[in-house]
């Protein structure tokens, strides 16, 4: 299982990648992908919709499961990746460089939690 | 195997229909169908064939052993397609005159009237097609009693985890909210949890009794009584009446309101997913919210009545799945006041008696005693050995026997729910025992030739994740 | 008293010894005393095989079954190919469950593969689910797909179905969401009412072709209206007219949804019909109940499974759109069945013959005096005048004929293929006698 230092987490299993200028990258974990198992599709809002912290914006499906998404801070989403609405494979072979939404104007934002301190949630969760 | 598409010959065809005996109309070219209808050309014989060869790749009750555990496939008596397929019942339509369905009227009341004996209840509907209408309908007569009583803000539906899927679903369909409480460990619903929960916003809280651990709910009176005190109603889900038709009644546990499978506990066939009948009973507080119409018997003549003010509507058209409910009918009268409780004693003892000679391998999730069906978990298997409750699954599929309900209950890690029913022999179970004992061993023996199971079907394991990234969903002609 | 039990007394008795218990009572030690029944069920005895069959012929025999049959309304009596009853009657289908276990399930998959083509085809749309409990169930299962944060009031045509009405109020308002009626002029939906009821907050309108006054609306332009007001345009079908008529789908309908009864169903005093629902790929992860997909298994050979399941209740509980978890499989397979048996154009003659008996029937009632009540086009049903609606259908009766339904302006009529010209004609006559 991999945690990047460069990237904040959510305790919902979401990444976040601050790109500056108040805008961020998100996508989900290496954990997340990992218990979700094969990934079949995902569902994601439009360039435009305006999120409030901690709304759901999407959620991903596999074959036996579908976990939402959740926005860890409010803002304006400014781009999604379109190459996983047709390729959703990706966000298991490659769960950070797969990103859903890029937001811009974000504010609000819940506390997000180090590589580290993440790392040590999704232990306590796998019991 | 070929698809019925692939088979067909251009204009080859039967001929069913007698030539047009008055003129034929002219069509206005701007409402003709301009798509062409690519239906496949077959003679007969291309059908009576095809469906033969799908038949023989598929398996039911009639093919062996079908332990399903919550869906209660018992043996489905040739009597009653029989009396289902009597033309007086099949050539009716619904809209004639009352005073010419006279006999259909009849079905349903006696339908209702042995079926509110059996559950407790007063009233009952037959309008519902399966369960979860039926459970949809239910929680429909919940919200309305709560709306006509000026308790809107009743509008949380209470929900065990331990519960199907469906209530859930179904109290949100019904614009509840739904509010999940944990059970304990053995299972049961956690009276404490429950007596936190209940409040001024409760509607009601959906159960099932045996739960789906095979277990009675010994503490059933306090629960509907915690509901009650607290304003809400009570609904069980009959998936699970099997077990005590005949010896004990929902009604007098304190439950409102219950939705019936005819097709599990009254021995309609399930039909590969349906129809199905759902039907709702309630106690007389309920009864003027059932949906429309209701049926009446006054000087010896039967009548729908629909002028129902407090009625929540219609559910469906018409009065539901007509014969399946005249099968069900002639179920309940074949067994009547002695068969029902021995069919259920012998539903349980069944059960039972497989759990026991199981238990030499397997592990059961709540040892004891068990109602009509019990749950094995393959927890320790799956860390130790790789083997898991689908892999079980599969290996009993080479050996003919439809594989229990996997991964159900949520709360028990690789579950298998097992639910023999009353209509299988000792000689059978003792069979189907030593399959489920010796594929055990072999697996854990050799996990490797497990996960590769089954070999013998018409096919290997499917390629779900695929077929779910990319849905191929109808046959397109290549051309 | 008759019962399915195999073990015998003997048998019960050693499988009690294994588990250890006295009696068969003493599985019931969990039960309290308090809520055994403790009686008898007061229901009667139960009975043999042979007295079975004889009270329920008894039963079947206090119905009427009128060898002419000119009433429609929802339910229509057409002619049903023998092998339909066979294929569908044989031991298999009819005891098999939901095909989870796909290995197990190969034949029931593949028939509700092939069904969901047939749909897709008859409806002109991408796809097609495992089918739904009814027609009205499924115009309920409609609307609910239609709806989203914004919008959610859904609008029904006036001339739909009152059953297909009915359920689909009690659906909307089962989740406090409302319901308005479109208003009706001369039998058809009235368009400039509906673009004055097209709101933002609509989510989708549903239109019955035809519709339940047997006219066909003229649907060349109800998808331009409802989408540029931003909603979903739901078609309801007859099968049967689907043959002949513009497809939903040429329509440029989003979801098409019907009654399956007329696909080799008999009438079975209401049920069990089958509801089908098709919609656009765009729609199709928003779309309820089972769905049968194309895959192969390990070794490459084609195989069917249950796929998008994330869509359904048991992965998705509260957040299911719907609750269903079955279809009326068998049917699906007596439409598919049928539809097969017809073949394409077996299809179109029968849709080709019920209009032009209706057509006659219409024209005979005309010379008679029974005159349409609506101007403009219709398929095998339509609305006559009546002066005394009562006697001609009592009439009509004590001769083995059931006539049309009475409606509010009169009688609604309908011919199908089973109506021959002899029956027609025989029909004039006796509603000559009486007006």
């Amino acid at each position: 299982m991999e945690y990047p230092k460069y990237l904040s987490y959510s305790s919902t299993h979401e990444w976040v990648e601050d790109l500056g200028d108040n805008k961020a990258r998100i996508g989900i974990s290496d954990f997340a992908q990992h218990s979700m198992g094969d990934i079949v599709f995902v569902n994601l809002p439009e360039v435009g919709d305006e999120l409030l912290s901690g709304e759901s914006f999407g959620d991903v499906e596999s074959v036996k499961a579908v976990s939402e998404l959740y926005s860890p801070f409010s803002g304006k989403v400014s781009a999604i990746n379109e190459q996983l609405l047709d390729s959703p494979e990706l966000i298991n072979e490659k769960p950070y460089e797969s990103w859903m939404l890029e937001m811009e104007d974000i504010s609000d934002s819940e506390e997000l939690l180090d590589a580290d301190a993440y790392e040590a949630l999704c232990d306590s969760e796998e019991h | 195997m070929k698809l019925l598409f692939e088979k067909s010959i251009d204009s080859r065809k039967s001929s069913f229909l007698a030539e047009c005996d008055v003129p034929t109309i002219d069509l206005d070219k701007d409402i003709l169908r301009e798509q062409s209808l690519n239906l496949p050309y077959l003679s007969e014989v291309d059908i009576s064939r095809h469906y033969s060869q799908l038949e023989r790749r598929a398996h039911g009750v009639n093919n062996g052993f079908y332990p399903l555990g919550s869906c209660t496939m018992k043996y489905n008596p040739t009597i009653n397609e029989k009396v289902a397929k009597l033309p007086g019942f099949v050539d009716v339509h619904p809209l004639q005159p009352e005073e010419t369905v006279q006999g259909c009227l009849k079905v349903l009341a006696l339908a209702k009237e042995y079926l509110t004996e059996i559950t407790g209840m007063d009233d009952m509907t037959f309008q519902p097609a399966a369960g979860a209408h039926g459970e949809y309908t239910g929680i429909l007569l919940i919200r309305q009693y709560h709306i006509k009583h000026g308790n809107v803000k009743r509008n949380k539906i209470i929900v065990p985890d331990s519960a199907h899927g469906t209530n859930p679903a179904t109290a949100a369909m019904c614009g509840m909210e739904v509010i999940g409480i944990p059970s304990t460990e053995d299972g049961f619903v956690d009276l404490d949890k429950l007596r936190a929960a209940v409040g001024e916003d409760t509607a009601g809280i959906m159960l099932t009794n045996p739960n789906t651990l095979g277990i009675f709910e010994r503490d059933i009176k306090q629960i509907t009584q915690i509901v009650h005190d607290a304003g809400g109603l009570v609904y069980y889900d009959g998936a699970n009446l099997n077990a005590i038709m005949g010896v004990t009644r929902p009604g007098d546990m304190g439950f409102d309101c219950i939705h019936l499978n005819l097709h599990k506990t009254f021995a309609t066939p399930h039909g590969g997913g349906g129809p199905g009948s759902g039907a709702v009973g309630c106690k007389q507080f309920l009864a003027e919210y059932l949906p429309k119409p209701v049926i009446e018997l006054a000087d010896g003549q039967y009548s729908f009545v629909n002028d129902l003010e407090n009625s929540i509507g219609k559910v469906k058209s018409f009065y539901g799945n007509f014969l399946v409910v005249v099968k069900a009918l002639a179920y309940t009268m074949t067994l009547g006041n002695e068969g029902i409780p021995l069919s259920a004693m012998n539903a349980v003892l069944n059960a039972n008696y497989l759990m026991k000679l199981l238990s030499e391998c397997y592990t059961i999730a709540k040892p004891g005693i068990c109602m009509h069906e019990f749950v094995i978990t393959m927890d320790k298997e799956a860390k130790e050995h790789h083997v898991t409750a689908n892999d079980i699954a599969k290996l009993l599929i080479d050996h003919e026997i439809h594989p229990p309900t996997v991964y159900f209950p949520l709360i028990v890690p690789e579950a298998l729910m097992v639910e023999p029913t009353e209509t299988e022999g000792k000689e059978t179970l003792d069979e189907a025992a030593e399959v489920f004992l010796s594929i055990y061993r072999n697996a854990i023996n050799d996990p490797e030739s497990a996960h590769k199971a089954p070999v013998l079907a018409p096919i290997g394991r499917p390629d779900g994740v695929g077929a779910a990234r990319n849905p191929i969903l109808r046959y397109k002609n290549e051309d | 008293m008759g019962n399915y039990l195999p073990s015998t007394d003997y048998q019960q008795k050693e499988m009690l010894d294994v588990i250890g218990l006295d009696s068969l009572d003493a599985l019931y030690s969990d039960i309290p005393e308090d809520l055994k029944l403790n009686r008898t069920l007061a229901i009667p005895n139960g009975k043999s095989e042979s007295e079975i069959l004889k009270f329920f012929s008894e039963l079947s025999e206090m119905n009427t079954v009128y060898p002419s049959v000119f009433r429609g309304a929802g339910a229509y009596r057409h002619y049903i190919p023998s092998i339909v009853q066979s294929i569908t009657s044989k031991e298999t289908f009819l005891t098999a469950y939901t095909p989870y276990q796909a290995e197990l399930s190969q034949g029931i998959l593949q028939s509700i593969f092939e069904y969901q083509t047939m749909i897709a085809e008859l409806t002109g749309l991408d796809v097609s689910n495992a089918s739904v409990y009814d027609g009205a169930s499924a115009v309920g299962e409609a609307a609910a797909m239609c709806r989203d944060r914004k919008r959610s009031v859904t609008l029904i045509s006036a001339a739909a179905n009152p059953e297909v009405i009915d359920t689909i109020t009690t659906y909307c308002n089962s989740s406090n969401y409302e319901v308005a009626l479109i208003p009706v002029v001369d039998g058809v939906t009235d368009k400039e009412a509906l673009k004055q009821l097209l709101v933002e907050n609509v989510s989708a309108v549903y239109i019955q072709q035809p519709n339940f006054y047997g006219q066909i609306e003229d649907c060349s332009d109800f998808a331009e209206i409802i989408h540029d007001a931003g909603a979903k345009f739901i078609m309801g079908i007859n099968p049967i007219a689907a043959a002949i008529l513009k497809t939903p789908g040429e329509c440029g309908a989003d979801i098409a949804v019907g009654e399956g009864q007329p696909l080799g169903m008999p009438l079975s005093f209401g049920g069990p019909y089958l509801g089908f629902m098709a919609t656009t790929n765009e729609m199709v992860r928003k779309l309820p109940g089972r769905i049968v997909g194309q895959t192969t298994d390990d070794e490459g050979r084609r195989a069917f499974v249950l796929t998008l399941q994330a869509r359904e209740q048991h992965i998705r509980r509260e957040k299911a759109s719907s609750n269903i978890c079955s279809n009326q499989a068998l049917c699906a397979m007596t439409a598919a069945v049928y539809m097969a048996s017809m073949g394409p154009d077996g299809m179109k003659d029968v849709a080709m013959q019920c209009m032009s008996k209706a057509h006659y029937l219409m024209q005979q009632l005309d010379t008679i005096g029974l005159k349409r009540v609506h101007s403009g086009r219709f398929f095998h049903e339509f609305v006559t005048d009546c002066s005394d609606t009562d006697r001609v259908l009592a009439h009509l009766a004590s001769n083995g004929i059931l006539g049309g339904l009475p409606v509010e302006s009169g009688i609604l009529w309908c011919a199908t293929e089973m109506n021959t010209k002899a029956d027609i004609d025989k029909l004039i006559l006796l509603v000559k006698e009486v007006i």
